[in-house]
């Protein structure tokens, strides 16, 4: 105790608002290396996907092409729906709906590409024709390739 | 404690019967609670075990089948009861001063049973699950800068994956309970505090007849309804046990009977009418989707909002948007499901209310009690 404050007496008022100063910081100091660690924490990593170019659809002859007339093949963690709509001639897009991201379907009989969520519709160009979604489909490039054994193969790569 | 139980009272009028909506909310809570602790010990949170270890509660965990469908009835039967119960204190205008703070737990109370019902939904990894989370949690990105953050935070990464299941069960089983126990408790401190309010159109009768002793006469009255929904809720599990489904495909189209959970229901349907396109950088989508946050902000702050009530003891114009709003609700529901049996529902709740309250005034008038 400095020789200047004697019992009873108030403690010199500078060093009082150092004290509080350094109570206060010390204590947001604490709270913050609680909550900036934990806000991390709940905020999700970045995972890492492999880079996807160009997927193999299958024949085109897939009996699921001829049957629905279309199919949902992995592009790297993305559904991509490639569509047939002539013997050689197909079209793919996302298959994620640009409305609320539920997977889209295609309906032959009235060729059109339909999200059973909301109802969206999207033609064969993948533009909106009916239905809530705000953008048309995100096109992927796709073309046919002959295979071993003469089977034609369908492969979608990125636009 | 005791003391105070012994003193307390509740009116007696001949709207009495609202006041078991509340209790009756909080029996099924206690259900939940006691069955989602039993389905812990089996369920695995991860998209490749999820849907197998459900199937394992329903085909080879003795009774599981009952234990999950008591569950799942249980919880459709609680937010339906809070539905009435929220209802019920807005129309007889129950949020006057001094229960605004009572309000505004209890409809923070009932965001949070919204958030089981959606979190839960998820957790059998089923079809229709996966594609309501996908959406559901799709909603928040329409919103302006924070959007893209949110559904992140809510689904753990860009997409609906095992990352999204074990965040949704760590809600399920452990934030929102937790939340829930502080704003129940608060609750329900409150309304044993302030007591009940009486509608203002009841209150000379309430003035001129004996209040009701809480303990026993009220708690056993009340006891008495919970053994009857525990009859229903048994029943309703046992000859109907919830579907499970098909597992979700991540890489498969949505079916063509998707629908979310019937509370949902109307917002679903308000999505599906609105139109594509964009006004001002902000998609069409977005309206409704501000719209609801915004009416759930209103509905939050009522209490502040109603002067009428505090003047002049009636508010017809918050009555009629009440109206309105049930109305909406009930005719969207009942449209998304092509069914009139929502609104059946709403009617037969009423009549159960109405005969209800009429057996009560019947037997108060005949001297008992």
């Amino acid at each position: 105790m400095p020789a200047d404050v004697t019992p009873g007496t108030i403690p010199d008022p500078d060093r009082r608002r150092l004290l509080n100063w350094f109570l206060g910081t010390s204590f947001g100091a604490l709270l913050a290396s609680i909550v900036y660690p934990v806000a991390r924490f709940l905020n999700p990593p970045e995972v890492e996907t492999a880079a996807t170019n160009e997927v193999d659809a299958g024949a085109a002859n897939d009996p699921e092409f001829v049957a629905k007339g279309y199919k949902i093949v992995r592009f790297g963690s993305e559904p991509v729906i490639v569509v047939r709509v002539g013997e050689t001639d197909f079209r793919a897009f996302s298959a994620v709906c640009t409305h609320l991201a539920c997977i889209v379907e295609y309906l032959k009989a009235n060729q059109i590409i339909h999200c059973n969520c909301h109802n969206a519709q999207f033609n064969l160009q993948g533009q909106v024709v009916g239905g809530p979604p705000p953008k048309p489909l995100p096109p992927f490039g796709v073309h046919v390739v002959a295979g071993a054994e003469g089977s034609a193969r369908v492969i979608v790569s990125r636009s | 404690m005791l003391e105070f139980a012994r003193h307390k009272t509740v009116p007696v009028h001949r709207y009495a019967a609202i006041y078991y909506f509340g209790g009756m909310t909080l029996f099924f809570f206690v259900v939940q609670v006691l069955t989602g602790i039993l389905l812990m010990l089996y369920y695995r949170p991860t998209a490749t075990e999820a849907f197998e270890s459900v199937e394992l509660i329903m085909t080879n965990v003795s009774f599981g089948w009952l234990i999950r469908s008591l569950h799942s009835w249980s919880a459709n039967l609680m937010i339906f009861f809070a539905f009435l119960h929220l209802a019920s204190v807005y129309f007889t205008k129950a949020y006057r001063p001094p229960r605004e703070l009572t309000w505004v737990t209890g409809c923070v109370a009932f965001f949070l049973a919204l958030g089981f019902g959606f979190s839960g939904y998820l957790l059998p990894w089923n079809e229709l699950a996966f594609f309501a989370t996908r959406v559901g949690t799709q909603i928040p990105s329409t919103i302006p800068v924070v959007g893209e953050w949110i559904m992140r935070f809510l689904r753990g990464g860009e997409r609906v994956t095992t990352a999204t299941v074990s965040r949704f069960y760590g809600w399920h089983v452990a934030i929102l309970p937790a939340l829930m126990v502080v704003v129940l408790g608060l609750h329900l401190l409150l309304v044993q505090l302030l007591g009940m309010s009486v509608p203002p159109p009841a209150a000379d009768e309430a003035r001129r007849r004996r209040p009701m002793p809480f303990f026993p006469h009220y708690a056993l009255r009340d006891f008495l309804g919970w053994l009857v929904a525990l009859g229903v809720l048994a029943a309703l599990a046992a000859l109907f046990p919830w579907e499970l489904g098909e597992k979700a495909d991540a890489f498969a189209p949505a079916p063509p009977d998707i629908r979310p959970e019937w509370y949902f229901m109307f917002m679903f349907e308000t999505l599906k009418v609105m139109p594509g396109g964009s006004i001002g950088g902000l998609e069409y989508e977005a309206i409704p989707i501000l719209g609801f946050g915004l009416a759930a902000l209103l509905l939050l702050l009522v209490p502040f909002l109603d002067r009428g009530v505090v003047r002049r003891g009636r508010s017809p114009v918050f009555t009629a948007v009440g109206v309105v709003a049930v109305v909406y609700m009930v005719a969207l529901t009942a449209w998304g499901y092509r069914s009139l049996a929502p609104v059946y529902a709403v009617l037969g709740a009423g009549i159960l209310v109405w005969l209800f309250a009429w057996a009560i005034e019947r037997h108060e008038n005949g001297g008992g009690g």
